[in-house]
C-alpha cells in the first residue's frame, strides 16, 4: 500500500466483477463432483477436479485484483479498518467451526462413552471397558495412540517457534528492514512446511503401524477430524505465508500500511492456538 | 423491484458498466444485490409453498391419495430447508442490503464485491437442492433437522443437501461479516450506535449470531457426511458415538437460527410502528438491550428441542427455565410496540396492518412457545402438530408478515411508485385470515395427539386437517396477489414522494424515490 492511500476516498466500491460467478460455478462443480465420486460414480473425480481448478483460477484472479487495487492506492485508512473487522470476524467463525469438533470430542469422552460403559449397558456389551482412548463397544479391533511427548511435542515446538519468527518478521517490517522480513518469513514458512511433513509422517505411522484409522470409533473419528482440519488450515496458512512473503519481497508493504501481512499473521496465530488446544485435549490428556 | 436506474449520473470513474444479464451477474451495487436477494427469496418462497400445498393436499383426507410416503417425507424436508435457508433468510439479507447503507448513510456495503458472491452462491445451492429430487432415492427425507440415523442411511440426495447447506452457510457467513463491518465502520458522521435505526441494530446482532452458529452447522453436517462415507462413528453408539450428539450440535446452531429469522423482523416492525403511530419508538434503549439479551440467551436454550431424548432432570430444568427467561426481553419488545401506539395518531396503511398483525399473531406463537418450554407439557406435545402450529405462528405470522410489512413500507423508496393500497389491504386481510384457518386448527390436532411428518392419520383428525388444507390453499393463492401488487407497483402507479409516510424518520427518506443508483457518496451528517 502506497503513500497515495491517504488521498483515497474514505470508502472503496469495486468495479463490477466476474470473479464471484466463477467461484459459484466452482463450488457447484465441486459439490456435484464430490457427491458423484462418494457414491461410486468414478467420473465425479473429474468434475471435482474441474471445480477445484476453477476455484484456484478464481482465487488467483480475485486476490490479484485486490493486490492491484491496494497497490493503486484505492484503500484508505477507513477501508483498512473494514479489513481488520472482517478478518477478526472471519477468525471468530473459524473458532466456532473447530468448537463443533472439540464439542463432539468432549461429548463422546465425557458423556456418551462412559454411558456406554455403565451398568445398564453391560447387558448389551458385557466386555466393553469404557476407558479412554477407546474405539467403542461395537469395535473389536485394537489400536494404539500417538504418545504426546514424541512427535506432537516436537510439532508444538515448531508452531510456537513459527509464532515467534512471524513476530520478528513483523518487527522487521515496522523497522522497514526488508531483507530481514523476508528471512524471518522464509523461516516461518519452513517451520510450517516441516510441521506438515511431520504430521504426514505421523498419520502414515498411525494408520499403518498403530492401526489408528478413521473407522476406529470415537477416538479415530475425533483424532483425524480435529487434526485433519487443523492440518488443512496449516496448509492454507502456509500458502498465505508464501504469498505474503512474495509481496514483502516485492515491496508491497510499508511500515505503516501492511494489513495483508497482519491478517495472515493473525490467521497463523489462530492456527497456532488451535494446535495448542489439540495438543492438550487430543494428545496429552 | 428495480426502478429505472439512472445509469448516466453519479458514476464512479466513468467506467462502462455491463448491461443486460451481465449487469446482474457482475454487479457490486448494494441495491442491485438487494433486489436479486429479494426476488430469489420470493421464488424460493413460491417453490417451498408449492411443496407445502402438496403436503396439505395429501393430508386433505385420511388415507394415501396423492404421493407415496417416501415422497411425502422428501416434500416435508425440502419444504423446511427451502423456506428457512432459501426464502426467509435471504429475504432478510435482501432487506439488509437495500436498506442498511441507506439507513446509516453509507455509500454501499463495506465489501461490495464479496457481497455479489454472497448472493451468487445461493443459485448453485438451490440448484443442488432441486437436482436432489432426481437422484436415486430422491431428495433428503429426514426432516429439515437431518437427524441421524435417518440422514446417515439415505441416498445421494442427502449428500447434495449437505453440500447445499455448506454453500448456503458460506454465503451467510460472508454476508454477515459484510453487514457487521458495514454497520461498525461505514456509519455517517454523527450516527452513533445508539442513534442507529433499530433495523440496523437487530441486523448487527443477527449477523453476530450467524457468524457464531453457521460454522457449527457446517461442523455437524460434515460429521454426517463422514459418517456416511468415511467410516467415522460420530453418531453411532457401536463406535462410542451417539445420535443425540448430532441433536446437541444441530440445535446449538438451530436455536440461534430461530432468532436469526425473527430479530430482523423485530427491527422492521420497530421501524414501521413509530412511523404510522407518528410517535418516537417507546423505549429505544431497552429495545436494543432486549435484542442483545435474546441473542445471548439463544445460546443456552438449545436442548429444549430435545426434552424427550432422555436428558438428566437437572438439564431439563435448566433448559426449561433458561427458555422461559427469553419471554422477558421478548415481552419488553411487545410492550414497547404497544406503548409506542398508545395515544399515537395512528393510521392503518398496509405496512401498519401487517405490523399490527405481526404483533398479535406472533405473540400467540410466543405463548405457545412458552407452553412448549415447560418440560412435562413438551413431553406430551413433542413432535405433534402443536409444534408445527407453534413455529408457523412465529415464522409465517412472525418473520413473513414482517417481511411483507417491510416490503410495503419501502416499496415506494425502491420503485418510486406507491403500491395499490386497496389490494395491499386485501392481501393483508386474506393472509391473516387464511393463515389462522390453516394453522390455528393445528393446535387442536397436536393437543389431540396427531404426530407431525406423517402422510396418513386416524379418522378423528379428519375435520381439522380438511380445514387446514383449505386455509393453506387460500394462503398460497393470496401470495399471488402479493406478486401482482408488487409487479404493478414496479410498472407504475402514483409517484412516491421522497418520504411518502407522514411519520417516517430516517436517512433513507432523505434520498429521492426511487433511490438513485448511488446514494450517500458524500456521507450525510447526522444531527
Amino acid at each position: 500500500m502506497s503513500q497515495t492511500a491517504s488521498t483515497a476516498p474514505s470508502y472503496f466500491i469495486p468495479q463490477p466483477s466476474t470473479w464471484p460467478i466463477f467461484g459459484s460455478f466452482a463450488l457447484l462443480f465441486m459439490a456435484l463432483g464430490t457427491t458423484l465420486w462418494m457414491n461410486d460414480v468414478g467420473e465425479g473425480k473429474y468434475v471435482l477436479i474441474a471445480g477445484l481448478c476453477l476455484l484456484f483460477y478464481m482465487m488467483f484472479g480475485w486476490f490479484g485484483t485486490v493486490v492491484r487495487e491496494s497497490e493503486g492506492g484505492l484503500y484508505s485508512k477507513r477501508v483498512d479498518v473494514s479489513f481488520r473487522w472482517s478478518m477478526s470476524w472471519f477468525i471468530f467463525s473459524e473458532v466456532m467451526f473447530f468448537a463443533a469438533f472439540f464439542g463432539a470430542l468432549f461429548y463422546m469422552r465425557v458423556i456418551s462413552v462412559p454411558w456406554l460403559g455403565d451398568l445398564d449397558h453391560k447387558l448389551l456389551w458385557p466386555e466393553f471397558n469404557a476407558a479412554w482412548p477407546v474405539a467403542g463397544p461395537g469395535i473389536t479391533e485394537r489400536f494404539e495412540t500417538i504418545p504426546a511427548f514424541g512427535l506432537p511435542a516436537f510439532n508444538t515446538l515448531l508452531l510456537l517457534t513459527s509464532g515467534v519468527t512471524i513476530t520478528l518478521a513483523h518487527w522487521a517490517l515496522i523497522a522497514n528492514n526488508r531483507p530481514a522480513v523476508v528471512r524471518w518469513m522464509v523461516a516461518t514458512i519452513a517451520l510450517g512446511v516441516v510441521f506438515l511433513f511431520v504430521q504426514g509422517y505421523e498419520y502414515t505411522h498411525a494408520w499403518r503401524d498403530l492401526n489408528l484409522q478413521l473407522d476406529m470409533g470415537a477416538y479415530g473419528a475425533t483424532f483425524y477430524m480435529l487434526t485433519g482440519f487443523h492440518g488443512f488450515h496449516v496448509t492454507i496458512g502456509t500458502i498465505m505465508l508464501i504469498v505474503i512473503t512474495v509481496r514483502c519481497a516485492k515491496g508491497h508493504f510499508t511500515p505503516t500500511q501492511h494489513f495483508g501481512f497482519e491478517g495472515v499473521a493473525w490467521y497463523w496465530h489462530f492456527v497456532d492456538v488451535v494446535w495448542l488446544l489439540l495438543f492438550i485435549v487430543v494428545y496429552a490428556m | 423491484m428495480q426502478a429505472t436506474h439512472d445509469h448516466a449520473a453519479g458514476h464512479d470513474h466513468g467506467h462502462a458498466h455491463p448491461t443486460g444479464i451481465m449487469r446482474w451477474i457482475t454487479t457490486t451495487n448494494h441495491k442491485d444485490i438487494g433486489t436479486m436477494y429479494l426476488w430469489f427469496s420470493f421464488v424460493m418462497f413460491l417453490v417451498g409453498g408449492v411443496l407445502a400445498l402438496l403436503l396439505r393436499t395429501e393430508l386433505f383426507q385420511p388415507g394415501m391419495q396423492v404421493v407415496e410416503p417416501e415422497v411425502f417425507n422428501q416434500l416435508t424436508t425440502m419444504h423446511g430447508v427451502i423456506m428457512v435457508f432459501g426464502a426467509i433468510m435471504p429475504a432478510f439479507v435482501g432487506f439488509a442490503n437495500w436498506m442498511l447503507p441507506l439507513q446509516i448513510g453509507a455509500p454501499d456495503m463495506a465489501f461490495a464485491r464479496m457481497n455479489n458472491w454472497s448472493f451468487w452462491l445461493l443459485p448453485p445451492a438451490a440448484a443442488l437442492l432441486v437436482i436432489s429430487f432426481f437422484v436415486p432415492g430422491g431428495a433428503a427425507a429426514g426432516g429439515w433437522t437431518l437427524y441421524p440415523p435417518l440422514s446417515i442411511q439415505m441416498g445421494p440426495g442427502m449428500d447434495l443437501a449437505i453440500f447445499a447447506l455448506h454453500i448456503l452457510g458460506a454465503s451467510s457467513i460472508m454476508g454477515s461479516i459484510n453487514i457487521v463491518t458495514t454497520i461498525l465502520n461505514m456509519r455517517a458522521p454523527g450516527m452513533t450506535l445508539m442513534k442507529m435505526p433499530l433495523f440496523a441494530w437487530t441486523w448487527l446482532i443477527t449477523a453476530y449470531l450467524l457468524i457464531a452458529v453457521m460454522p457449527v452447522l457446517a461442523g455437524a453436517i460434515t460429521m454426517v457426511l463422514t459418517d456416511r462415507h468415511f467410516d467415522t462413528h460420530f453418531f453411532n453408539a457401536a463406535g462410542g458415538g451417539d445420535p443425540v450428539l448430532f441433536q446437541h450440535i444441530f440445535w446449538f446452531f438451530g436455536h440461534p437460527e430461530v432468532y436469526i429469522m425473527i430479530l430482523p423482523a423485530f427491527g422492521i416492525v420497530s421501524e414501521i410502528i413509530p412511523a404510522f403511530a407518528r410517535k418516537q419508538l417507546f423505549g429505544y434503549t431497552s429495545m436494543v438491550y432486549a435484542t442483545a439479551s435474546i441473542a445471548i440467551l439463544s445460546f443456552i436454550v438449545w436442548a429444549h428441542h430435545m426434552f424427550t431424548v432422555g436428558m438428566p432432570a437437572t438439564a431439563q430444568l435448566f433448559f426449561m427455565f433458561a427458555t422461559m427467561l427469553i419471554a422477558v426481553p421478548t415481552g419488553v419488545k411487545v410492550f414497547n410496540w404497544v406503548a409506542t401506539m398508545w395515544r399515537g395518531s395512528m393510521t392503518f396503511e398496509t405496512p401498519m396492518l401487517f405490523a399490527c398483525g405481526f404483533i398479535f399473531v406472533f405473540t400467540m406463537g410466543g405463548f405457545t412457545g412458552l407452553i412448549l418450554a415447560i418440560t412435562p407439557i413438551d413431553i406430551q406435545l413433542h413432535d405433534t402438530y402443536f409444534v408445527v402450529a407453534h413455529f408457523h405462528y412465529v415464522l409465517v405470522a412472525g418473520s413473513l408478515f414482517a417481511l411483507f410489512a417491510g416490503t410495503y413500507y419501502w416499496l415506494p423508496k425502491w420503485t418510486g411508485h406507491m403500491y395499490d393500497e386497496t389490494l395491499g389491504k386485501l392481501h393483508f386481510w386474506l393472509s391473516v385470515i387464511f393463515f389462522n384457518v390453516t394453522f390455528f386448527v393445528q393446535h387442536f390436532l397436536g393437543l389431540a395427539g396427531m404426530p407431525r411428518r406423517v402422510p396418513d392419520y386416524a379418522l378423528q383428525f379428519a375435520d381439522f386437517n380438511m380445514i387446514s388444507t383449505i386455509g393453506a390453499f387460500g394462503f398460497g393463492l393470496t401470495q399471488l396477489l402479493f406478486l401482482y401488487v408488487v409487479v404493478k407497483c414496479i410498472r407504475g402507479g402514483a409517484k412516491a414522494a421522497d418520504c411518502p409516510w407522514e411519520g417516517a424518520r430516517g436517512l433513507e427518506w432523505t434520498v429521492p424515490s426511487p433511490a438513485p443508483y448511488h446514494t450517500f457518496e458524500t456521507p450525510p451528517v447526522v444531527r
